[in-house]
């Protein structure tokens, strides 16, 4: 007698429970509904007519200088990295002192320097400016990549420097025992036990790499965030283009989110982390 | 057949010598059990026998053949010839108290690693021996797992393949089971003694003083980086010399 409605409660409940979506989905699903219909409703959005083709040139820039500079960055953070663990001191100290002052500095005063420090220096050499470089350095992005190069190096060198550190010592004990050689050991043990551990860190700090490109506007290159604010300067509109590339920056981080889950997938049975 | 011949080893640490001259010779076959209390300097030796360790002194040849050192500039040596060393110390295969195998890697890619990579195997036999050795040690079906999802016995018993894999001339094991729970010691020790019992060339650090008894041919007692007293186990263990060895071997029962 017992046992029937109590089946069927059960029943009802788990069917229920598979339709029920939790707070932390449905907040934000709620509120960007509302957000859009009042977007479509309310706001003016006829600009974008004349300004799309301005708006996706912007976009590229955004994606070329999160790409480009994260990859590159990422190369030189490894060796910026493992100098500090096991380099000589003439190695060491260096890259000990360029992640200090890059990380100690404000980006934005990076560009600067480099924009109008660098960028006012070169013209005073004769053979800077006869070179045939001189077209690529008299323009503003190289040194908003180099910017953020450099920025990204120099986190990411103080997260490789934790992660090959943090690789036990029996790991590369065996690696030795079993003849492999220094950059045999550095390559097949070493670098992928680091990689695995600095992965997490490095798909925030991709994302912080992200958020920290409009800073290139200041020095007049043309990123989403720069066309932003040449269409409320020229539309007088607030809302509406800040709107919009909010809504690019959140696309793009949950793809590097995406991309980061990816890449770390292979891993996902490591153990690294597990027992040690 | 010498396979593995140790003279006169010595080892300092800055100012504290742990080796004071450690001889000791291994003919094919052979298993030797080095024995002692903590910090008389068994891991240093083992790891001076396949130069993880520098040795401040003394010689190593193996299978004949003598590990040449020089001067390193900071008042020790190193071995002249890198290449020479890393040869010789892949085929001296070590099994560690940690396990230590490679954890980004799964069991059967742990056992292949040193026959593809250092020993220049073709990939597709590796995989074939390998799986042979994984047969033997009875982890086959654990080929594809990551060392973190196997138990302490098993990890054990993978990085044993791993080490037959390059069919070592001498094998070098450092308290394989210590880090054991007590119920996973017995797996790791059948293999040992099979392995023994195929005439393989071991040096054995343990502190299972039966098994050690069973299985050696030759036992040696450290104490303060020295050698105090060696023989066969029936004699070391039957019939201790020294008041220390007898104390020590008191303290297990
Ligand atoms: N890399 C090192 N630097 C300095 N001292 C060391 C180093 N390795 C070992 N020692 C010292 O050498 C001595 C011998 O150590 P070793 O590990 O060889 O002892 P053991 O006989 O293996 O002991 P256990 O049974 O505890 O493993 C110890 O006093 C230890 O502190
Ligand atoms: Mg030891």
């Amino acid at each position: 007698m017992s046992e029937r409605p109590n089946v069927l409660v059960q029943g009802g409940r788990a069917s229920f429970r598979s339709l029920r979506l939790d707070a932390g989905t449905v907040t934000p699903v709620v509120a960007a509904i509302v957000l859009a219909t009042y977007a479509a409703l309310r706001m003016r959005w006829d600009w974008l007519g004349d300004y799309y083709p301005l708006l996706i040139r912007g976009l590229g820039m955004t994606v070329l200088l999160v790409v480009v500079t994260s990859s590159l960055g990422m190369l030189l953070a490894i060796p910026v990295g493992l100098v500090q663990v096991v380099g000589p001191r003439w190695l060491a100290l260096p890259a000990r002192a360029f992640c200090t002052v890059i990380r100690g500095t404000p980006l934005l005063l990076q560009l600067w320097l480099l924009y109008y420090g660098l960028g006012s220096l070169f013209p005073q050499f004769p053979w800077i400016r006869d070179s045939a470089l001189w077209p690529i350095l008299r323009q503003a992005w190289p040194y908003a990549f180099l910017g953020l190069t450099m920025s990204y190096a120099a986190y990411e060198g103080e997260v490789f420097r934790g992660a090959f550190k943090g690789v036990p010592k029996g790991q590369l004990d065996a690696a030795r025992a079993y003849g492999m050689s220094g950059f045999l050991m550095f390559r097949r043990i070493w670098l992928p036990q680091a990689f695995r551990r600095a992965m997490p860190t490095l798909a925030g700090e991709t994302i912080l790499q992200l958020k920290a490109t409009p800073l290139v506007a200041t020095i007049t290159v043309i990123d989403v965030y720069s066309v932003a604010a040449q269409v409320r300067q020229q539309t007088y509109l607030t809302y509406e283009p800040l709107l919009l590339i909010s809504a690019i920056y959140i696309v793009l981080a949950v793809v590097i989110t995406k991309i980061f889950v990816r890449l770390s997938g292979k891993s996902r049975d490591n153990t690294a982390f597990r027992k040690s | 057949m010498e396979m593995l011949h140790a003279d006169g080893i010595r080892k300092s640490f800055g100012n504290l010598e742990v080796l004071c001259g450690v001889s000791l010779t291994a003919n094919k076959g052979d298993v030797i059990s080095l024995i002692g209390g903590s910090g008389s300097g068994k891991s240093t030796f083992l790891r001076c026998l396949n130069c993880l360790e520098h040795p401040t002194g003394g010689e190593i040849r193996v299978n004949g053949e003598a590990i040449a050192f020089k001067p390193d500039g900071h008042g020790n040596r190193e071995p002249e010839s890198k290449a020479q060393m890393r040869r010789i110390r892949a085929r001296l295969a070590m099994v560690f108290q940690g396990f230590n195998l490679w954890s980004h890697m799964t069991l059967i890619e742990n056992v292949i690693e040193a026959p593809v990579h250092v020993l220049g195997v073709e990939r597709r036999q590796a995989v074939d021996e390998g799986l042979r050795l994984l047969q033997r040690v009875g982890l086959y079906d654990k080929r594809d797992a990551y060392p973190a999802f196997l138990s302490g016995g098993q990890q054990q018993r993978g990085a044993i393949a791993r080490a037959l894999a390059v069919q070592p001339l001498a094998m070098l094991f450092d308290e394989p089971t210590s880090a054991l729970d007590p119920e996973l010691v017995g797996e790791v020790l059948r293999v040992i003694r099979e392995l023994a019992e195929e005439g393989r060339t071991m040096i054995l650090v343990t502190h299972e003083m039966s098994f050690a008894r069973d299985v050696s041919s030759q036992v040696l007692f450290l104490h303060g980086g020295r050698v105090e007293e060696a023989g066969a186990p029936a004699e070391v263990f039957g019939n201790p010399r020294s008041e220390r060895l007898a104390r020590f071997l008191g303290s297990f029962n």
